[in-house]
């Protein structure tokens, strides 16, 4: 949240500008899980590929078979929970930067959360699917 | 929301040329940046020629010729004039500087002078840095103890003195700060390299003895997290240091602390 906004913000001093509300003691945690899903983006991304250029040619049965197949299906489903949490920190960052104005700002860093679950959960039902069938 | 233009009064004219000295012939073009807050204008590029037969070497020498020779009404801050009072910080070229230590054949001519960017202007080239340093103040730079103070004086190993070698340089002249986009959107809430290089200055001092309350207060998403290690910073310093190894060891300190 912005420091409280004044009516006449030049006859405020800059130091209580500057100090505002104090520091919020957190954003650590955002970094250090953004640099994690990153390293474990590159392994999952190749594993990624490599199960998509062993899908080339083959029939639909053979496709569903191997996506539903618990090895595949959990790297699959690891691969989706990784890139959705990482977007999420990342797109919760470009709205930090750029996004000022406080009603613009909570909307969209709620609609962020709820797009990064909303197509994890999706991504991650298709995978289940073809694993368990319905 | 951003903001993409620039407000109506904040529009940048064309402003005067300025007449070149008759008997001059080694000349070189300079643009510079004028607003005045009195006579109600927009702001606008005045163009002037300096001799370069009557004047030194360096930018800040020819914005000196300009006002004792041209126009006495063009503003600017300086004093040192060999880089180390940080005050005639400008945009030369494209690029965050010291007038002082810019030679004038290093630039492309003309030379396109600016204020510090994304700074209020007082006048002409003269920013409002006000809020630059409430920030550095506010990052507390003095000694921070609860041991009473020795008889002599605060020891430190050569060791522990040599980890403050390229931040203890740093001449707060905002060349880095303003050249930051980070620091342009935000930087109401966002420190900005200048104060956090001096901010890990302090924290690395083996004398402190305050660096988890100084860890606290810089831990913030707007703080010290806007940092996207752009480097800007470190392109523009004109001390040559490198404020965004500095923002990364705060990072990696701050990782520490938690994990």
């Amino acid at each position: 949240m912005n420091a409280p906004h004044s009516n006449a913000p030049q006859m405020r001093t800059a130091a209580s500008r500057v100090r505002g509300l104090g520091a919020a003691r957190a954003g650590t945690m955002d970094f250090w899980h953004q640099r994690v899903t990153a390293v474990a983006g590159i392994v999952l991304t190749i594993a990624l590929i490599v199960i998509a250029l062993s899908l080339l040619g083959r029939s639909h049965a053979a496709v569903v078979q191997i996506l539903g197949s618990p090895l595949v299906a959990i790297i699959m489903l690891l691969f989706i929970f990784n890139s959705a949490y990482h977007m999420w920190i990342g797109m919760q960052e470009i709205i930090l930067d750029y996004v000022h104005a406080d009603k613009y700002k909570f909307l969209s860093l709620m609609a962020n959360t709820f797009y990064a679950i909303a197509v994890g959960l999706a991504c991650a039902f298709a995978i289940l699917k073809l694993s368990f069938g319905v | 929301m951003v903001e993409i233009t620039l407000p109506k009064n904040s529009r940048i004219t064309e402003g005067k040329t300025w007449p070149r000295t008759s008997h001059a012939t080694h000349l070189t073009e300079f643009q510079i940046y004028r607003w005045n807050p009195d006579d109600g204008a927009n702001p606008h590029i005045d163009t002037y020629y300096v001799d370069r037969d009557d004047c030194g070497p360096m930018v800040l020498d020819a914005l000196i010729w300009i006002k004792n020779n041209v126009d006495p009404t063009l503003t600017f801050r300086r004093s040192c004039r060999e880089g180390v009072c940080g005050s005639c910080a400008m945009n030369i070229d494209g690029t965050n500087t010291l007038a002082c230590t810019k030679a004038m054949d290093d630039a492309k001519a003309p030379l396109k002078i600016n204020p510090l960017p994304h700074q209020p202007v007082i006048k002409d080239l003269v920013p409002d840095l006000k809020n630059f340093y409430a920030q550095y103040a506010s990052i507390e730079p003095w000694l921070h103890t609860v041991t009473p103070a020795p008889e002599k004086e605060w020891t430190q190993s050569h060791e522990d003195r040599t980890k403050l070698d390229g931040m203890y340089e740093c001449i707060l002249c905002a060349c880095c700060s303003t050249s930051c986009p980070s620091y342009w959107w935000n930087s109401d809430r966002y420190l900005g390299p200048a104060a956090l290089l001096q901010a890990n200055r302090w924290v690395q001092d083996s004398r402190d003895e305050s660096t988890g309350e100084r860890l606290d207060n810089l831990e913030d998403p707007f703080r010290l997290y806007r940092c996207h290690t752009i480097m800007n910073c470190s392109k523009a310093c004109p001390k040559g240091l490198n404020p965004a190894k500095e923002i990364a060891t705060l990072k990696k300190a701050m990782v520490e602390r938690q994990v």
